[in-house]
């Protein structure tokens, strides 16, 4: 990534975090930025927009359902290219914002192989080498990244089909639609996982912070980071004195 | 564009479920016959075309050729292709009405994602609704002749109707009627295949035409518009007439197989994560606040009630 991407960047998330703010009480952590928050849900709402009014055209069966929440069939499709539009506008700036925590490293090739006893639960906390993000959220992240390039340029000639070739019109049409579904497949993990699956997720991109149980149990790598403490150590500890207390609160 | 209620529709677009009242009626494939070899180009079909759906004179194109415009446009939906082919050293004139052909496959229709955008009538009409149009351009890219033309101001769709107002009353469509030498006919499509054969068949013995044929392209079930060519192994110099038309097939398997596929593969993708929260359960962090006093419980109380 170039630095002037990265100066921008860092521009405007000071800029962002002077107007916004982000409060972390004892026993919590500073996970996401202002920045980062305000970028995610643009992307989000973008998303579902594009989403919805994009489902609307792409199956006879949904057709009647979701034309009305736009104004109806013609305003549809003339909404949803610019959905996708500013999606795509909105995604530009978090991939620069995430461009480097999402960088793809060993530890991500050792989280891929544990994939199977992640979803199955089997461990209660994850591995130590786990950090700010683990290897499934840059596979999705890398996912939207291919997905947003391929969305842009087949929408584009999508957009303007009517002068555009016969062919090459058929064949955008659908690859558009193979990188909704490959999206929407991600999507609908991401919401379970960031939500029901995971309690404590959510959080992370409302109020910016997490707890610090919530940090050493799923990022264990990253916990160690900011904190200079040992997860692992941390984790044993407090599991050690609700042994000794099982009636206390914590 | 009322629906004539004389006529009967087989096939709608994007609608999802069966057809109302199909194959209620008994219906008779129309089709128009068009022998390009006694056209003398004089555009009276033209004319008639313009006056019967009342659309507005425009301006010409001259391309150094009589053609009164490069190809056919939103509000003009018949023209005569006119081209210049040397044979055996002596020049041809060639002449073809080109309009849309109604096909029996319509792929403007396969490639529409709007309910009732467009119909095909029992006849073998393929009409265009224009209040359900959404202007998404896909039938123009789904269409082997490129006919449907796009209306900037409206953002809709418009191609010949074949005079599904005038047929549905019976009468023969416009561009027929006007025609001064009898090159242009329609009737049932038995029958017009039939003449046309025996016109082929006429050229080949009669007017050292061997090539002579009939173009009713099978590549998408037959047209109910066909041509008597001169030489039916090049179509091509007719303006441009394709061999083999052809619907992209990424339409075909993508709306009858993947469309479907996706979908259940989005459902089931929502059923799997919520079964995975009720099965497996969330991953809280840990330490949990109120500690685990029995892992499996459901395991214990099945083991139990095997060994009473």
């Amino acid at each position: 990534m170039s630095s002037s991407a990265e100066r921008f960047d860092e521009k405007a998330r000071r800029a962002f975090s002077r107007y916004g703010r982000t409060v972390v009480h004892r026993g919590e952590l500073l996970r996401h930025p202002v920045y980062t928050r305000v970028l995610h849900w643009s992307v989000a709402i973008t998303f579902i927009l594009s989403l919805l009014s994009g489902f609307a055209i792409y199956s006879p069966w949904l057709y009647r359902w979701l034309t009305p929440l736009f104004g109806g069939g013609p305003m549809t499709r003339f909404l949803h290219p610019w959905f996708g539009l500013a999606f795509d506008i909105a995604f530009l700036f978090q991939f620069l914002n995430w461009f480097a925590p999402m960088r793809w490293v060993e530890s991500d090739r050792r989280w891929m192989r544990r994939f199977r006893s992640y979803v199955s639960n089997r461990e209660k906390v994850e591995a130590e080498d786990v950090g700010f993000f683990n290897g499934g959220q840059k596979l999705y992240f890398w996912l939207i990244a291919g997905s947003a390039v391929l969305f842009l340029i087949t929408g584009f000639l999508l957009w303007f089909d009517d002068v555009i070739p016969r062919w090459v019109v058929a064949v955008s049409y659908v690859l558009h639609d193979i990188a909704a579904l490959v999206m929407l497949a991600g999507f609908i993990i991401h919401i379970y996982e960031g939500t029901a699956a995971q309690p404590g997720t959510f959080q992370s991109m409302t109020n910016g912070t997490v707890t610090e149980d919530w940090a050493w149990t799923h990022h264990p790598a990253w916990y160690g980071e900011v904190t200079g403490r040992d997860a692992r150590q941390d984790y044993e500890q407090a599991r050690d004195r609700d042994i000794e207390r099982p009636d206390s609160d914590v | 564009m009322a629906v004539p209620r004389t006529m009967q529709i087989q096939e709608i677009s994007a609608h999802p479920g069966p057809v109302p009242g199909k194959g209620t009626q008994r219906a008779v494939q129309v089709c128009k016959y068009i022998d390009v070899t006694t056209c003398i180009g004089c555009k009276a079909c033209e004319v008639a075309c313009v006056e019967w759906n009342d659309h507005p004179f425009r301006e010409t194109t001259f391309n150094d050729t009589y053609q009164t415009m490069p190809s056919t446009e939103w509000n003009y939906w018949n023209l005569i292709k006119f081209a210049e082919h040397e044979r055996d050293g002596n020049l041809m004139w060639l002449m073809r009405k080109d309009q849309c052909m109604h096909c029996e496959d319509p792929g403007c229709l396969r490639a529409c994602p709007a309910d009732g955008a467009i119909i095909k009538y029992e006849n073998g009409i393929v009409d265009f609704q224009q209040e359900n149009c959404i202007g998404c351009g896909y039938c123009i890219s789904g269409c082997p002749f490129d006919i449907p033309k796009f209306n900037q101001q409206t953002k809709k769709v418009f191609k010949c109707t074949l005079c599904s107002d005038r047929v549905g009353q019976g009468l023969e469509p416009a561009c027929i009627k006007a025609c001064p030498t009898g090159c242009l006919h329609f009737g049932t499509k038995e029958e017009m295949v039939q003449i046309a054969h025996s016109r082929a068949h006429q050229l080949k013995t009669q007017s050292g035409f061997a090539n002579a044929g009939v173009y009713n392209p099978e590549s998408i079930g037959g047209t109910h518009v066909i041509y008597v060519l001169h030489d039916i192994t090049q179509p091509g110099l007719y303006g441009g007439l394709p061999a083999n038309p052809v619907i992209p097939p990424s339409y075909t398997v993508w709306k009858w197989l993947a469309k479907p596929t996706g979908l259940l593969m989005a459902v089931l993708g929502i059923f799997a994560v919520f079964f995975h929260r009720i099965t497996i359960g969330p991953k809280l962090p840990q330490p949990e606040a109120v500690p685990v006093v029995e892992e499996h419980p459901d395991e214990v109380e099945a083991a139990r009630k095997e060994k009473p």
